[in-house]
């Protein structure tokens, strides 16, 4: 099990993490989600010991690992850029982290080329072996990066932005590809991502994290239908923010979650109307207010037309306290 | 890269910018450049045989060449190092220290063969403790590779600081975390990552190294046969009225030059050639 207790971290002025606790139990996904500069890379990079903390500590199954280094944790660490050695072949590439070991740790070098050979099949890349990074793909240099961390059977994964320079398909087919892959292996892993999407699909828990602090740690179910604070409830999916009545609470609701109804409801005057994939996304404004409302309206539905006026209905919401956690996301 | 139709001259322009371009280029490096070769072989190849073969020519060469050997490697060293400080850690004092590295482009080279003349001359600092150890540094061969080192020590790390810190640290930190230390991370991932930027600098520094007069004449003191490099030989000859002597050492100094240049270009080739892969 990884622990992380109390990690405290500053660069010079600027505080990125406070107080960070975070349990994770083996062979679990989990993905750190968060905007730029919410110390979501800061933390990964103190759990593989690539950066140290100020204060607190990073425990490997009871050890205390704070004081080691990267090299002494056995992690494996994917760069969100790669960071492939462009003049070694895909094979002196993967083969690396074993060529480097001490001779009496160091397996021969017919099992080296045998294990590296079966990782690259592992990552689908057989036969490109003798090519350099520079001669492949984004989605390939990933696939070669993953198998040059996992050479060294780490007991850990660990994954900055994986898909973060890959062009939307390839990052989908990876996406599910890489899914496979941990199920199969069972590798305990942690990925950083700003991308919310990939984080609920991916993972068996979500950290989502925001100026340095942990907002919410929750199955993908969990951090989108009950989320624990307001920026969760704005950075995970789509949300309305309403004024409730009252003054003092803001009400957060999800376009899915309003209703069309008849008579009785908040009538919506109508700005704009288009298809968004399955469903009619209809852009509106509450009647005398300036408050934009989006709503999904099921595709089977008659669309309203713009400039019409509509009453809405949340059949679903959340309500915070406005200015819960000192500021409004 | 495509021209784009605002920034294409008209051909008139062009063509008198390319005109006077070269025929700057014809009167201040091609002529000068005929010249030392043409004034070096005026008595014919053997009286530039004769110049070349001097006892004192002789050991003007050899000792431009000992310097060479002496100072380019230290400042291999020194390059790599600084550069690698530079780039890969953070310090208090670091932009200081990139300010110093350059202080020798920015200094007279006179100025920095005085600078060791008053620490190491005979009424410098250091010079009463050395001469009663009985250490001769000042118009000795010491003194040279020291001036020489000041003056060349730019050369490489100027060339590697910007590379390193294009490339930054990631390929060092993919590495240690496979497992590598310290020197395995430079020999397998850094050296290979900037060896045609070092190649480069190192072209450069030895270049500097063999041709620098300034810095080196206020040092050596001009004994013939001993503390004389090529450049203090070509003027002492010159000053002689020994024109052939003086050109013909003189177009050694201009071959290494012509040579230095030819190389810059392949490496140039092969630089961007590597780099280009590393793009896509």
């Amino acid at each position: 099990m990884i622990r992380v207790q109390n990690i405290t971290k500053r660069f010079g002025n600027f505080p990125a993490l406070h107080g960070i606790d975070l349990d994770i139990q083996p062979g679990e996904f989990i993905a750190l989600l968060g905007p730029s500069g919410s110390g979501k890379t800061t933390l990964l990079r103190i759990i593989a010991g690539l950066e140290f903390q100020d204060a607190g500590q990073v425990l490997f199954n009871g050890e205390d690992v704070s004081e080691r280094s990267v090299g002494e944790r056995g992690v494996g660490f994917v760069f969100q850029h790669y960071a492939l050695f462009r003049h070694m072949t895909v094979v002196e590439n993967v083969a690396f982290g074993l060529n480097v070991r001490k001779r009496k740790d160091r397996p021969t070098k017919a099992e080296i080329k045998t294990s590296a050979e079966e990782l690259l099949r592992l990552v689908q890349l057989e036969g490109l072996g003798k090519r350099f990074p520079g001669q492949l793909s984004g989605g390939q240099r990933q696939r070669v990066a993953l198998a040059r961390a996992l050479a060294i059977e780490p007991k850990l994964l660990l994954l900055d932005e994986p898909f973060g320079a890959l062009d939307a398909k390839v990052r989908k087919d990876l996406r599910r590809w890489l899914r496979d892959l941990h199920k199969r292996m069972g590798l305990t892993s942690v990925f950083v991502t700003h991308d919310q999407e990939e984080a609920l699909e991916l993972a068996d828990r979500v950290v989502v994290m925001d100026h340095g602090r942990i907002e919410q740690v929750g199955t993908p179910e969990q951090i989108y239908m009950e989320p624990a604070t307001p920026f969760v409830s704005y950075f995970v999916g789509e949300t309305n923010r309403l004024p409730a009545s009252n003054g003092t609470e803001t009400l957060h609701i999800r376009p899915h979650d309003i209703e069309i109804v008849e008579t009785d409801g908040k009538p919506v005057l109508v700005d704009n109307v288009f298809r968004k994939g399955g469903v009619w996304r209809i852009e509106g404004t509450l009647a005398g207010s300036d408050q934009i409302i989006e709503i999904d309206l099921p595709a089977d539905r008659a669309a309203p037309e713009p400039g019409q006026s509509v009453h809405i209905r949340p059949a679903r919401s959340k309500i915070f306290t406005t200015n819960a956690n000192g500021v409004q996301p | 890269m495509n021209r784009t139709r605002s920034t294409t001259e008209n051909r008139l322009t062009q063509a008198s910018l390319i005109a006077a371009a070269l025929a700057f280029l014809a009167f201040f490096l091609l002529l000068p450049l005929i010249a030392v070769f043409s004034e070096a072989l005026e008595q014919g190849f053997g009286a530039f045989a004769d110049a070349v073969n001097n006892p004192d020519a002789l050991a003007a060469i050899r000792l431009t060449l000992l310097i060479a050997m002496i100072s380019v490697p230290l400042n291999i060293v020194f390059g790599i190092a600084a550069s690698w400080a530079i780039t890969k850690f953070s310090f208090p004092g670091k932009s200081l220290l990139i300010t110093l590295i350059d202080l020798p482009f920015s200094v007279s080279p006179v100025v920095s063969g005085l600078i060791f003349v008053l620490l190491f001359g005979a009424h410098g600092l250091l010079g009463p403790w050395l001469a009663e150890h009985d250490v001769k540094i000042i118009f000795a061969v010491p003194g040279i590779v020291l001036a020489t080192v000041f003056i060349t020590f730019p050369f490489v790390a100027r060339e590697l600081i910007p590379l390193m810190m294009e490339q930054g640290k990631d390929d060092e930190e993919a590495a240690v975390s496979l497992g590598a230390n310290g020197w395995q991370t430079f020999w397998h991932v850094t050296l290979p990552n900037i060896r045609w930027g070092l190649l480069y600098g190192v072209l450069l520094c030895n270049a500097r190294a063999m041709g620098e007069f300034g810095a080196v004449s206020v040092v050596s003191g001009h004994i013939r046969g001993e503390t004389n490099t090529m450049p203090l030989h070509v003027e002492i000859l010159y000053n002689e009225y020994d024109f052939v002597g003086a050109f013909a050492v003189a177009s050694l100094l201009a071959l290494l030059a012509l040579v230095t240049l030819v190389a810059r270009s392949v490496l140039e080739w092969r630089f961007d050639l590597h780099h280009e892969g590393a793009r896509h």
